[in-house]
């Protein structure tokens, strides 16, 4: 279990995060270092190329499964709901709904790279599943389109991304890890997974993918931390 | 003739230094002529220009600002190598550094400070060293191995009281020179090494450059420690030499 993100530092801005349930961004920091974190995140976005790849690593480089870190917010780990779907909507032309069987029967891409996390700390594991630009080509992107909303069933822990990052071949909906089926700790049945981003905007155990023309923030954005969050 | 020629020439010559010195005495009256300075000494400079004293003092903020905030940051994963491969020789795996030492608060706090105050400190830095090259400061203060190494080694062994007198002055002795000459690499190392951290995808050659994302946080922690060993050392050669420390708030004499 990863302890940094605890629940004292939880309670610690649960007024913050009561006060963002609505949709709007909420910024708990303000002033000076506020204008500095719009800045860096201008800065974070320049600096990301969408055709950047992350190096693809070998399987010696793979950290092994007992140490990765499991992390999620309820206190328990969460269980799929039994009829368990992915809903995809947003300003799209196809909204729908897609079971795990019909996920797996999309284009699979793999991928073995590594992991940032905002603690520090570094891992490596391979993960399958779909990109993210395969389910929005299924779903036809209205032109308004400018950011990607991620939710789940852990306690609503949610992320919302640039549709950039969003976009990028290496980031995937994977329902498979180092060959295996995603296991509950790890976010099962679905988790978000990119070479580009932070961890902990990788939202795990997925409900909906919504393509949206607003940022609708984060669980830990709205908290404080970078809403970007790039690699 | 040959009688004649040794009367004529020191006439002619004594008469040009006598023009020669009736134009310069006037000036080098009371206040006394400006002595030969060696080429490294910077003639006509203050000992500390008013930008270097700037750029001095800023740093005392920013400094403490960036340690701080990074070792809050640092205390989130107080551990070196990645997830299962933490490095079996770095002793602390594991042990946070102390509460005080510590700047923001908590792990997104701190991560505030050190992003935002991060532009300051590369500002501050890339003012300074622009001046430094552009102003010819360097030619004093940069340590030159073919100048300044026996020089340091004289200075080290002066302090270490192997010998019994201090090397000829200078602007600055050779150990101050290579003093001062590192904590300039240390300052270039660690925001290199952050950038590496910051962007290990965007900026893959860099993270590459520094061994991967765990090398780079591994010359991060460890140049910081060598940053606070400098500052450690500066403060008690300060104290020694409190006229140094004047010098860097007034400028000094010009030399």
């Amino acid at each position: 279990m990863s302890n940094l993100l605890t629940r004292r530092k939880f309670l610690i801005s649960v007024a913050a995060a009561s006060l963002a349930a609505g949709c709007d961004r909420f910024h708990p920091v303000a002033g000076f270092l506020r204008g500095m974190q719009d800045w860096n995140e201008k800065f974070e976005a320049a600096l990301f190329s969408p055709g950047r790849l992350a190096p693809e690593l070998p399987a010696s480089a793979a950290t092994p499964e007992d140490a990765i870190p499991t992390y999620f917010i309820s206190d328990s780990m969460p269980v799929a709901p039994v009829h368990w779907s992915l809903k995809v909507g947003g300003m799209v032309a196809r909204p729908m709904s897609l079971s795990l069987e019909q996920l797996q029967k999309l284009p699979r891409t793999e991928m073995r790279v590594q992991h940032h996390c905002v603690e520090g700390w570094s891992a490596v594991a391979s993960w399958y599943g779909v990109r993210v630009s395969d389910i929005a080509a299924l779903a036809g992107l209205d032109r308004g389109v400018k950011y990607v909303e991620f939710r789940s069933f852990d306690s609503n822990y949610w992320s919302s991304w640039d549709l950039g990052s969003a976009l990028h071949p290496q980031t995937l909906l994977a329902y498979g890890m180092n060959g295996h089926p995603l296991g509950p700790d790890h976010g099962a049945p679905l988790r978000l997974y990119s070479a580009v981003k932070l961890g902990y905007k990788m939202v795990k155990y997925l409900t909906e993918v919504n393509f949206l023309p607003d940022n609708t923030g984060g669980y830990w954005e709205n908290q404080g931390y970078d809403w970007f969050a790039g690699v | 003739m040959p009688a004649r020629a040794p009367s004529d020439r020191p006439n002619g010559v004594s008469d040009v230094e006598r023009t020669q010195a009736n134009n310069i005495e006037p000036e080098a009256g009371p206040n006394g002529g400006t002595e030969p300075v060696p080429v490294a000494s910077g003639k006509g400079r203050s000992r500390q220009p008013l930008l270097i004293r700037i750029a001095h003092w800023l740093n005392v903020p920013l400094l403490i600002l960036m340690a701080g905030s990074g070792l809050q940051i640092f205390a989130a994963y107080p551990s070196l190598g990645p997830q299962g491969r933490q490095y079996t020789w770095y002793p602390f795996q594991g042990t946070p550094p102390p509460q005080w030492l510590r700047i923001g608060g908590w792990l997104a706090g701190a991560r505030h400070w050190h992003f935002a105050i991060a532009w300051f400190f590369v500002l501050n830095g890339l003012i300074y060293l622009i001046y430094f090259a552009a102003s010819g400061e360097w030619r004093r203060r940069l340590f030159q191995p073919g100048r300044d190494t026996r020089h340091a080694i004289a200075q080290f062994a002066y302090y270490l009281r192997i010998r019994r007198t201090p090397p000829p002055p200078d602007f600055y002795n050779g150990l101050q020179r290579l003093a001062y000459t590192c904590a300039i690499i240390f300052g270039l190392i660690m925001v290199l090494s952050g950038l590496a951290l910051y962007k290990p995808v965007q900026l893959h050659w860099l993270t590459l450059l520094f061994g991967g994302y765990d090398g780079a946080r591994l010359v991060h922690l460890a140049v910081l420690c060598l940053l606070a060993l400098f500052v450690a050392s500066h403060l008690v050669l300060v104290a020694l030499h409190p006229r140094e420390f004047v010098y860097m708030i007034t400028g000094g004499r010009h030399e």
